[in-house]
């Protein structure tokens, strides 16, 4: 550490710098160095690989309600399940997952509903109100300011003694603010029990990755938060479980920055068109290197994975799909006064008094809510 | 019973809540070893520890959005901004989740914290370091914001904010943290935070006001009485959600008021005491609602700030044009 007086002229190595790249799976399905147990167990990658193509056929779903006016806007997944079913494989369900508004693969692992994701962005808070993970946290929508959630969430495991650790995902963009910055290096002055995992996609809508910093990647950031940062390929759903349960097991001294490098194959969300800034050619590139087909490459040279196992597992996928979608459509809309129910925990008189009103224009047959 | 100033009734509230509930924790800027910048943290960090009593890196945003995190996983968090001036980065915290989350999750995750921020005018201070901007979170749905008047105030509002499930903006009037002394029970005994106190009665007027100005208001109505007018001073307190029964109340035995406050004129939570004053209480009306406040230009520096700040003879001829009407 430099301190003064200053040597004029003199240059000092300050720390070495260096990221960790992590890859077993590559696009042709081929395996690279020792895979971890979990990956060699028949059970536990059929496991991995339907939560992807579930969380494949849930956007495909959600992507069809939004354009047939049945869902609001959608933020898809596609070419991100990965690093969504990764991380969340990696955790325990004492964890608490801080995501960002991409990362339903991650919360129906976690035991978030179908139901309830589509009732969220359907417009039904409802859809937060999770049955499964009571301590998750909803999705995030300013991006980055969850990030410091995730801070206190651990700080809160810290202070208690409790063995948990809170796990944020967070894309590209988020980087860029300073929400970020905070949450990251006060975990590292704290040690906090926490995990961060940047799905870099490459886009924050219409600005690319290279527009987005000058910094070789995006892993380094960690470096001058004094933690670790690590760049995994965000297509090997292996090599995003291993890197992060590694994060995890060294959670309770040091936290860690991930950086899953992966393509957003879609648009940013239903409301975007992403032909108005990048060119088709690229997007089929990527296509290349997507998820979904390797891991089922590995699993037939690795495991005989067959044709009817293929067409059972998709076949079953759609029907929790659609039978989620049901639910949904069929879920009648909370009466217009539940947007007070929950405003505090015991309701100030004026707001009472708008919510009296509300129920009397209801009750008068006015269509309030839709 | 010991006299105490309005800083120190705030550090009492904060010890006896830490000393009686291990779920609250402090968090801000040289909270700890230092005990804060105006002390009224100190001696905490050396009763309660550095676990408890934490001093944050200088993120703003990050004391807020710390506290959110804590404050959904069972903590009770106060956390102090040093100055409003300083309070900006954090209001993203405040208006997108800390209001929100109770709504957003229908009820699973709460977020009941305390945001401690000392705030305006009338100690020489610095650029930045004198604004009153307590609008910006009155106006906010799902918030509480509470300034204190006095020690006795501060100490059982602080613990009732602390108490409180859902979050509190507590502004912390620094011009009278030292000014004022009063006699204080370390009784560990809130205040409601949902009522106005009647600081002085009267029957010809109500003067309506909060935090530091209170001092200017109550010198008003001693003026006025001299006068043989008979005007009653109203702590409003909680801005929100205001009490406007306890405030139409007086306005409807008086007929007449005047409201008064340090933070500029347009879209001041004045107004909404005048428009909820209009509302309900019209036809008590003798004379139209005067505002007396700072003005609608920029908080100047220290050598014009007594220009801009309500005093005792502006009040009072509010109060007189008030009269006036007859």
């Amino acid at each position: 550490m430099s301190e003064l007086p200053l040597d004029p002229g003199a240059t000092e190595d300050v720390g070495h710098f260096r990221v960790r790249r992590e890859c077993f799976l590559d696009a042709d399905g081929s395996v690279h160095g020792e895979l971890p147990a979990f990956a060699r167990d028949r059970s536990e990658v059929v496991g991995l690989y339907e939560a992807m193509l579930v969380t494949r056929a849930f956007d495909e779903k959600a992507v069809a309600l939004q354009r047939t006016g049945r869902l609001g806007t959608f933020a898809s997944s596609l070419g991100q399940e990965a690093v969504s079913v990764g991380v969340a494989s990696a955790m325990g369900s004492d964890d608490v997952l801080v995501p960002s508004f991409r990362d339903q693969g991650a919360q129906l692992w976690r035991g978030v509903t179908m139901e309830e994701l589509l009732l969220y962005w359907g417009g039904d808070e409802r859809g937060s109100d999770f049955s499964g993970p009571r301590d998750d946290f909803p999705v995030n929508i300013p991006v980055a300011s969850h990030v410091l959630h995730a801070a206190g969430v651990a700080l809160a495991f810290k202070l208690r003694g409790e063995q948990r650790s809170a796990v944020c995902l967070f894309g590209d963009g988020a980087t860029s603010k300073g929400d970020f910055y905070e949450a990251l290096n006060l975990a590292g002055i704290w040690r906090l029990p926490a995990v961060f995992v940047i799905n870099n996609n490459r886009w924050a809508i219409s600005v690319p990755r290279e527009a987005q910093t000058a910094a070789a990647t995006l892993a380094q950031k960690a470096i001058a938060a004094g933690m670790e940062g690590v760049q995994v390929d965000g297509n090997d759903v292996f090599a995003v479980r291993h890197v992060v349960e590694a994060a995890l097991a060294r959670s309770a001294s040091a936290p860690t920055l991930v950086e899953a490098l992966t393509y957003r194959l879609g648009d940013h969300t239903t409301a975007d068109d992403a032909s108005r800034y990048r060119d088709d050619a690229q997007t089929s590139r990527h296509w290349k290197r997507e998820p979904v087909a390797r891991l089922k490459r590995y699993l037939t040279e690795r495991f005989d994975w067959s044709k009817q196992e293929e067409e059972a597992l998709l076949q079953s996928a759609r029907e929790r799909v659609e039978e989620a979608a049901r639910r949904y459509l069929d879920m009648q809309a909370l009466p217009a006064t539940a947007m007070f129910d929950h405003l505090y925990e015991e309701p100030p008189k004026d707001v009472a008094i708008q919510r009296a009103e509300v129920a009397a224009r209801s009750s008068q047959g006015e269509r309030i809510d839709d | 019973m010991t006299d105490c100033t309005l800083v120190e009734a705030v550090r009492l509230a904060l010890n006896h809540a830490m000393a009686h509930d291990e779920r609250v924790v402090i968090l801000g800027e040289d909270v700890g070893i230092d005990g804060g910048v105006f002390r009224a943290t100190d001696g905490l960090w050396q009763r309660f520890g550095g676990e408890r009593v934490r001093d944050t890196p200088l993120s703003e945003a990050a004391i807020a959005g710390v506290s959110v995190g804590l404050a959904t996983q069972g903590f009770r968090p106060v956390a102090e901004i040093q100055f409003m001036g300083f309070v900006y980065p954090a209001i993203d915290q405040m208006v997108n989740h800390a209001s929100r989350m109770r709504t957003r999750t229908r009820g699973r995750l709460s977020c009941p914290m305390v945001l401690r921020v000392p705030y305006g005018g009338g100690i020489r201070a610095p650029e930045h370091h004198s604004e009153s901007t307590e609008a910006m979170f009155a106006h906010i749905p799902g918030l509480r914001v509470v300034v204190p008047s006095s020690p006795r105030k501060a100490y059982g509002l602080l613990l009732a904010a602390i108490a409180d499930p859902d979050p509190v903006v507590f502004l912390e009037p620094k011009r009278i943290y030292r000014s004022i002394k009063e006699p204080l029970d370390d009784d560990g005994e809130p205040l409601p935070l949902d009522r106005c106190f009647v600081l002085r009665e009267g029957s010809d007027l109500s003067i309506v006001t909060w935090g530091a100005m209170t001092v200017e208001a109550l010198a008003a109505a001693e003026q006025l009485a001299a006068e043989g007018v008979s005007a009653e001073v109203i702590d409003a307190a909680t801005l929100k959600p205001v009490d406007v029964d306890g405030i139409v109340a007086s306005v409807e035995k008086t007929g007449r008021c005047v409201v008064v406050h340090e933070a500029a004129k347009s879209c001041g939570v004045g107004a909404e005491i005048a428009a909820s004053i209009m509302e309900r209480a019209f036809l008590s009306l003798l004379a139209p609602v005067e505002r007396v406040t700072g003005y609608d230009t920029v908080m100047p520096l220290p050598r014009l700030e007594s220009h801009y700040l309500p005093d005792t003879p502006r009040i009072a001829d509010a109060a007189r044009r008030s009269l006036s009407y007859s």
